[in-house]
């Protein structure tokens, strides 16, 4: 981490932050690295996993919270599984997302962020996923139209995408799910459902 | 057996043949399915991802259905399977959380039930005695690996997993089916999950090195219990061949489909019909179709 000719002057409120946040203590990380290790995304984020969780440690607030990192992590809950000092790294992302969210910094991954939100968008429409709908919904906002063209077809012609959409009957219990959701002084937080999203913002990072 | 049955959203969509395959599966061994009366999305990666209360709460209603239910609950994709025991943990240890659940309800939550992936309960010793008494088509001579990916078996502390890092049930059945479940060292390695669409590079890297390493292992084929797994390794195992000059050709298989085929199931065509990869060639050379 000492890559840079800048030094970091260690402040321990973003670590306060984070560790209240996610109930969890960061600060035993001793850097062992078997999280980035067995992290099957390591090759495509900006920061590995255990640099992430230096980087809390010292107080890289901005860097964190603007990384790949959190959006690409997979919630495949490897790192979770190994980590000898039981940090739940995968819970521990989605605090991050949640944080990155709500403070509106610019994002590392934006696409991930809209396709989130446009899935939960369906849930809350109709209890259930429309696969058809929040693919269609996703590839007119995030500009990704000529993407898998060839592989949508394919499915298509097998009869993979079920064309009619299923709905919860009890839809007032999904409102009061979202509801509940969206109040006000809840830990978390849930991004502007409806609001229109920065269009085309999300080419991908190789 | 009887089950109150989960199917959840992508059970009645991309993966139609896992789902019409366990139904076979499980008339064949009188098992007998309740659907989880008027269910509703987990929330999957995105709830966990965005709002802990959507990620409580959205599982947390099947719950509370699947306890007025009465039976032991059945949950076949290893996504729905992960939301909903992680779901149960949180509740049954913390007294906050169910009390949040019974309000928004209106309905007590006690979770004297248990969730159950189809892979445990074919796992069973009196399950695998009654396949073993059942098979009509051995599956002899069926080079497989057994994929069970990352929800099924992680973090061992919600799925109860035993054997987490290197998990055998799926290798077990499919022994008694006949065919030959080969070692490897990618069981439990991720897929790529929900990134499918947002990052299909990376999605394919990962479906590549799946298909390389079973290749490696000698496998005719993949076998998964989960459908996020299938549909990735299934749907971009083209792409990821081209992109990285690779001449796999590897059928991904449910467990259920290839359960039902040593069973001799009903109407296997129209299953195979939705594999991009497809299995015709490798069963017409095995002789079973």
């Amino acid at each position: 981490m000492a890559s840079s000719a800048t030094s970091i002057t260690p402040n321990a409120s973003f670590l306060r932050e984070v560790e209240e946040a996610s109930g969890q203590k960061i600060s035993p990380c001793y850097q062992c690295v078997k999280c980035s290790n067995g992290c099957p995304v390591n090759f495509a984020m900006d920061f590995l996993p255990h640099q992430l969780l230096r980087m809390i440690q010292v107080g890289l607030k901005e860097k964190v919270l603007q990384s790949s990192t959190i959006w690409l992590c997979a919630s495949c809950e490897t790192c979770t599984t190994r980590c000898p000092n039981d940090i739940d790294l995968a819970g521990l992302m989605d605090i991050l997302r949640q944080m990155a969210v709500r403070e509106g910094v610019p994002l590392g991954q934006e696409n991930i962020l809209l396709f989130h939100t446009l899935f939960l968008s369906a849930i809350r429409a109709r209890g259930r996923l429309y696969e058809v709908g929040l693919i269609g919904r996703y590839k007119l906002r995030s500009g990704a139209w000529l993407q898998d063209l060839a592989l949508g077809w394919e499915m298509f012609r097998r009869g993979k995408l079920k064309l009619r959409p299923s709905t919860v009957q009890s839809q007032e219990q999904i409102r009061a799910i979202f509801a509940r959701a969206a109040e006000k002084g809840q830990s978390t937080c849930l991004p502007r459902l409806n609001a229109p999203q920065r269009p085309g913002g999300s080419r991908e990072t190789r | 057996m009887e089950f109150s049955y989960y199917p959840g959203c992508v059970l009645h969509s991309t993966a139609w043949e896992y789902d019409a395959s366990l139904r076979a599966v499980c008339e064949r061994l009188g098992i007998r399915l309740w659907e989880l009366e008027d269910w509703n999305c987990c929330g999957a990666t995105s709830a966990h991802s965005l709002n802990g209360e959507l990620a409580l709460l959205l599982p947390a209603r099947n719950l509370v259905i699947a306890e007025q239910q009465g039976l032991d609950l059945l949950v076949p994709c290893a996504a729905c399977y992960h939301r909903s025991k992680a779901t149960a943990v949180l509740l049954a240890t913390d007294p906050a959380a169910r009390a949040k659940v019974e309000e928004v309800f209106e309905q007590p939550y006690e979770g004297r039930f248990q969730i159950r992936h189809l892979l445990e309960v074919l796992g069973e010793e009196s399950t695998l005695q009654q396949l073993r008494e059942r098979v009509q088509r051995p599956l002899t001579g069926l080079k497989a690996v057994s994929y069970y990916g990352c929800l099924l078996v992680r973090p061992p502390k919600v799925t109860g997993a035993a054997n987490y890092e290197a998990p055998d049930s799926m290798d077990r059945i499919l022994a008694v089916l006949g065919a030959t479940p080969l070692p490897w060292s990618y069981k439990t390695d991720c897929c790529g999950g929900g990134l499918a669409l947002t990052r299909p590079d990376v999605v394919e890297r990962l479906v590549d090195r799946l298909c390389t390493m079973a290749q490696e292992a000698g496998a005719e084929c993949i076998v998964t219990a989960c459908p996020l797994c299938q549909s990735n390794l299934d749907l971009r195992q083209q792409q990821a061949a081209a992109r990285f000059g690779r001449d796999y050709e590897l059928p991904v298989f449910y467990l259920s489909e290839l359960v039902a085929l040593a069973l001799d199931g009903p109407q296997m065509a129209r299953w195979w019909g939705k594999h991009l990869v497809e299995p015709g060639k490798l069963l017409r050379a095995k002789g079973w179709e």
